[in-house]
């Protein structure tokens, strides 16, 4: 069927289908308000447009109306109350958590967007493409995280990876970047091939792709039992092993995470930042879901199913957050030892997923979680990426704005820095000890979150012991690596021969800098506001 | 005069919202940045001066007590309030913090970082002591670890950056059990149909099963205490956990070391008396002969690693662990026969001491540290086989350093002789031989002492290095040696004014931990079904 003959169909077709998918186009308006910003941009690089209005107003005004599309929308939800809306017959939906994640997603590009103006890294040349890639990826990563069948996942994590590639290896000139660039295209083709494996073999026992219909269609499956003897176990477990490798070259996690520190290195500070924050979100957001919907069906065999994920997640997450925590500890380059820390920071939140499916598997049983409990995880995980938003991008931009003057990534040139440039590190280190987790600093409160939803799991299984004493562990093994550069910058002296870096708190960039830094201080400090609204988006998976 | 809300909070924000007009201050006018400084350290200890005044002895509960909601999803409250075992604690260290204020003009670098670090540390300080909430009091807790971080890392001596890591390291691994405890007793406090607290008084309540559906079980209580007292006595230090304190003392700046020795181990003992005895009564208990062993062991140990030293802050430093064992020890003799409390007099004596011990080692030690840096200031060595004759070059300092050093050894008529008497004695109803043990260590102390005295101030000539710095006490130093040494003969002399404001809560605290433990885990236990959660 070609579109032509669709197009005519829809026009012809019933009012309530039109209606519907009146309705879905206009749920699905900030994306399409990214996408025209994309057009935009190009028609006007191809009319020379870009010359009158540097390309980056288009990419911030469109990033800005989306995220106030969202905005209204999180408003609306909460006025008409109703828990969620399929979209596209299926394909998506629209509910309190996808809201919470776009609006998460189009802040946090916003933000980017003014970081790359600030630092100025793609020259006026480059500005269009680069600011497309940008948007482009971001538009994968909104469809991930709204996704509500098998073939919108594996579309929503192509379009988030592809202009990734393209904007790691987006310095050009650089050795080390194109290197990086290929590096991550091969790892994550590879990636991506195994999980659509999966997906297809998902697909195949269980006759569905939607969402919706997994955790019923397994049901129906495996009525006699879940064992090892049962041949379609044996499938479903394989898919299940498949879709997770993608998930874990996403995420970063052990041991498919090589890619990371590479790319980070050869990436401008701003895309790694960019990586690390929105990829890992939308990835998050998207495994939550995924793994939720397989094991939707409550009571019976699938529980077996949700607890093996569970415990299997929390494996990872052990020795995801512990192999990283290692691993950066002798890292010389600050955008190398970010990306170990990285992969750190995705295995405690990765706890905190496997908290959740833990808790899902007792439901109904004795012992069985309330309600508050099941939301906790999610709330923890949503409270704790929002402040690893604003922790990670400041530890990037100050990356970044130190490169602009010295020219160098390498921790030992950030020698005593704060006698330069106090502003600059203090913010670093306020950064890094929230990331370190230590209170008053937002980064704190996450982790507490996420413990104490994997101590609630405890009374499910034994092994969430484990996970938890592994957290605690690592939240010590942390300390060194980040003490390490508040120390190289605020204790070491200053070599003379070093070069001039300078950054006052009234210049755009320092008042960037304060801002975001600041945000880490304040949700320190003011919990409530959105721990509520994390609470409100975790009520959708209720 | 002024409201419960107003005071309390004042005195923990205050050196906080002080530290932030140091912003503009210009770098290079130090001298203004300093007097600033010692004029918030002044401005809070007035408060806590005013708390104490207002204080009522007579009550047993907390008072000025007062919450407001900051977390509702973990109900987390902003609690604040005081009793009579935070009360001197709140007080010392609005004192030490002033003295320490006016000892820090030998800092020289970087003014403007050193006083508002200092003046957040104040604030970390006094949040602990203030808190009534554990979040709020794990939060306060670790917001002390980053200042004291720096403090050390950027104005310590030479080994300053293994010392302060190795200081961060400790405190945050401790914080980190404390952390999982807290989590534990938070899910376990669930009633039937309310929700969890993390609010100190409801928890040892629950503790106490006074008047509530749930309870801590036995199991519960032993594992949370194991994570606290691994918390606190890192802190405190007890051995095994204090191999960070010599490296910090050492390497910190005289006024940071007069906090350190002050305040900061003082938030071990007070850990032990404020949350993990009232939250896990069957765990204390359960390990209370441990817990004096360890006391009388700290004691002895640290005495004999005193005498080893020839670093003079290191012996200082040694000291401290070995006075905070007369802490653990009085903290712990609850002694139980039959399945009873048996003598809770004794015991209560013993809680009384350890506070009053806390009390006069944060006098004693401050000076002590203060009394190494006035020297240390001049001829820029701590060595003490190159002292000597300094009594003759600075009879005035001698003197006051003498009267320091006399306190800390025990002397009756000053205030080290009380807490270490008490607790001695309350540890004889509790275990004859531990008591004697623990009593020889005044000896070994006076051993240490008298020679350090004998090495440093006595003798013919001072033949060390620098001989021409030696210049006479300053009206400043002069200002806070005196401070201490009359706190020191007062408090030894009228060892009741500090008594009488513990007593009503302490022994209020007793009461009900060994009815608890009498009624649920004791003999009496057979009679009641006890809930195991």
């Amino acid at each position: 069927m070609d579109f032509k003959s669709l197009f005519v169909q829809f026009l012809s077709g019933s009012d309530s289908l039109q209606a519907a998918t009146g309705r879905s186009l206009w749920l699905f308006l900030p994306e399409l308000i990214l996408c025209g910003s994309i057009v935009l941009m190009l028609l006007a690089r191809l009319t020379s447009g870009d010359k009158l209005i540097p390309t980056h107003w288009f990419a911030l005004l469109g990033s800005l109306s989306a995220f106030v599309m969202v905005m209204f929308q999180f408003w609306q939800l909460g006025i008409n109350n109703e828990p969620y809306t399929v979209l596209f017959t299926g394909l998506a939906v629209h509910d309190m958590f996808s809201v919470f994640f776009r609006g998460f997603l189009l802040f946090f590009l916003v933000f980017v967007i003014a970081l790359t103006v600030l630092s100025g890294i793609p020259d006026q040349e480059d500005a269009p493409d680069f600011y497309t890639l940008l948007c482009g990826a971001v538009v994968g990563m909104l469809v991930m995280s709204s996704a509500n069948h098998l073939l919108m996942l594996f579309l929503g994590i192509e379009m988030a990876s592809v202009p990734s590639y393209a904007l790691t290896g987006f310095l050009k000139g650089r050795r080390q970047s194109s290197e990086a660039s290929l590096k991550f295209v091969v790892y994550g083709a590879g990636a991506a091939g195994v999980m659509l494996f999966g997906i297809s073999l998902l697909a195949g026992v269980t006759g569905t792709a939607e969402f919706g219909e997994l955790g019923t269609r397994m049901q129906a499956i495996f009525s006699s039992g879940f064992g090892a003897s049962h041949p379609a176990a044996r499938i479903v477990l394989l898919a299940m092993l498949l879709i997770a490798v993608g998930f874990a070259f996403k995420l970063s996690l052990v041991p498919f995470h090589f890619w990371c520190p590479d790319a980070f290195q050869g990436a401008s500070a701003e895309i790694a930042g960019f990586l690390s924050i929105a990829s890992k979100a939308a990835a998050f957001a998207l495994l939550l879901r995924f793994s939720l919907a397989v094991t939707s069906f409550q009571g019976g065999v699938i529980q077996g199913l949700s607890l093996m994920m569970g415990l299997g997640l929390g494996t990872l997450a052990v020795v995801t957050a512990t192999f990283g925590n290692l691993a950066a500890y002798s890292q010389t380059n600050a955008k190398r030892m970010l990306a170990y820390s990285t992969i750190a920071h995705a295995g405690y939140m990765l706890m905190a997923v496997s908290a959740l499916l833990v808790l899902r598997s007792a439901i109904g049983g004795t012992g069985s979680p309330t309600a508050e409990q099941m939301g906790r995880p999610v709330e923890g995980l949503l409270y704790y990426l929002a402040v690893y938003m604003f922790m990670n991008l400041g530890a990037f931009t100050i990356v970044a704005l130190i490169r602009n003057q010295t020219f160098s990534e390498e921790l030992d040139d950030y020698k005593g820095l704060v006698h330069q440039s106090p502003i600059l590190a203090v913010c670093m280190a306020i950064c890094l000890f929230s990331l370190v987790g230590l209170p008053p600093l937002g980064g704190f409160y996450g982790k507490f979150f996420i413990f104490g939803a994997v101590f609630d799991a405890t009374k499910v299984h034994w092994f969430m012991w484990v996970v938890l004493a592994a957290g605690g562990l690592n939240t010590v093994l942390s300390l060194f690596y980040y003490l390490r550069v508040a120390k190289i910058m605020c204790i070491d002296t200053r070599p003379a021969d070093a070069r001039q870096v300078t950054l006052t708190a009234g210049s755009p960039s320092g008042m960037y800098l304060l801002l975001v830094t600041g945000m880490v201080l304040y949700l320190g400090v003011f919990i409530s506001p959105l721990s509520r609204v994390a609470q409100r988006a975790a009520e959708a998976f209720l | 005069m002024f409201s419960s809300e107003f005071l309390l909070s004042m005195i923990v924000f205050l050196p906080a919202l002080w530290a932030i007009p140091l912003i503009w201050f210009d770098g290079q006018n130090k001298e203004s940045m300093r007097y600033w400084t010692v004029l918030g350290t002044a401005l809070t200890f007035v408060l806590s001066l005013q708390l104490w005044y207002s204080f009522d002895p007579s009550q047993a509960e907390m008072q000025h007590l007062f919450r407001y909601e900051w977390i509702p999803a973990w109900n987390v409250n902003f609690a604040l309030g005081v009793d009579g075992i935070s009360l001197p604690l709140v007080v010392l260290t609005g004192l030490v913090s002033l003295l320490a204020a006016l000892a820090s003009w030998s800092i020289d670098k970087h003014v403007k970082g050193y006083m508002m670090l200092f003046l957040l540390l104040e604030t970390g300080m006094m949040g602990v002591f203030l808190s009534v909430d554990f979040f709020l009091f794990y939060v306060f807790w670790e917001v002390m670890l980053l200042p004291m971080y720096f403090l050390i890392g950027v104005w310590g001596g030479p080994r300053r950056e293994y010392a302060a890591i190795k200081f961060f390291l400790y405190t945050l691994a401790g914080g980190v059990l404390m952390l999982i405890a807290m989590l534990m007793f938070y899910f376990n406090s669930f009633g039937p149909n309310g929700e969890g607290t993390f609010d100190l008084i409801e928890l040892a309540r629950i503790a106490a099963g006074k008047g509530t559906a749930v309870r801590f079980s036995e199991s519960l209580q032993l594992a949370a205490f194991i994570m606290l007292f691994i918390g606190f006595a890192i802190k405190l230090p007890s051995f095994p956990f204090h191999t960070w304190l010599p490296d910090a003392h050492v390497e910190a700046p005289t006024p940071i070391s007069m906090i350190l020795a002050g305040v900061l181990l003082k938030m071990g003992g007070y850990g032990i008396i404020r949350i993990a005895m009232p939250l896990c009564p069957y765990g204390a208990q359960y390990a209370a002969y441990f817990l004096v062993a360890l006391g009388v062991f700290s004691i002895i140990y640290g005495a004999f690693a005193a005498m080893a030293q020839t670093d003079f802050k290191r012996l200082v430093a040694y000291s401290s662990v070995s006075h905070m064992g007369y802490v653990l020890l009085g903290l712990a003799v609850w002694k139980i026969s039959e399945g009873k409390t048996a003598g809770a007099d004794y015991w209560a004596m013993g809680i009384n001491a350890a506070m009053f011990q806390m009390i006069a080692h944060g006098i004693s030690s401050t000076g002590m540290f203060f009394m190494v840096g006035v020297l240390y200031d001049r001829v820029h060595h701590r060595d003490l086989n190159k002292f000597g004759g300094i009594a003759q070059l600075m009879p005035e300092y001698a003197g006051l350093a003498a009267v320091i050093f006399f306190a800390g050894l025990g002397l009756p008529g000053l205030c080290g002789f009380v807490g270490e008497i008490f607790s001695v004695l309350s540890c004889w109803n509790f275990d004859p031989t531990l008591a004697i043990i623990a009593a020889s260590g005044v000896i070994l102390t006076a051993g240490y002492i008298l020679w350090t005295m004998q090495r440093v101030y006595l003798g013919p000539e001072y033949k060390g290095p620098h001989p021409e710095g030696i210049t006479p006490f300053t009206a400043r130093e002069k200002t806070v040696a005196y401070t201490l040494v009359v706190l020191a003969v007062l408090l030894g002399v009228f060892p009741n004014y500090l008594f009488s404001r513990m007593d009503k809560s302490i022994s209020g605290m007793v009461q009900s931990m060994s009815h608890t433990y009498d009624t649920h885990h004791g003999a009496g236990a057979n009679m009641e079904t006890t809930q195991v959660r």
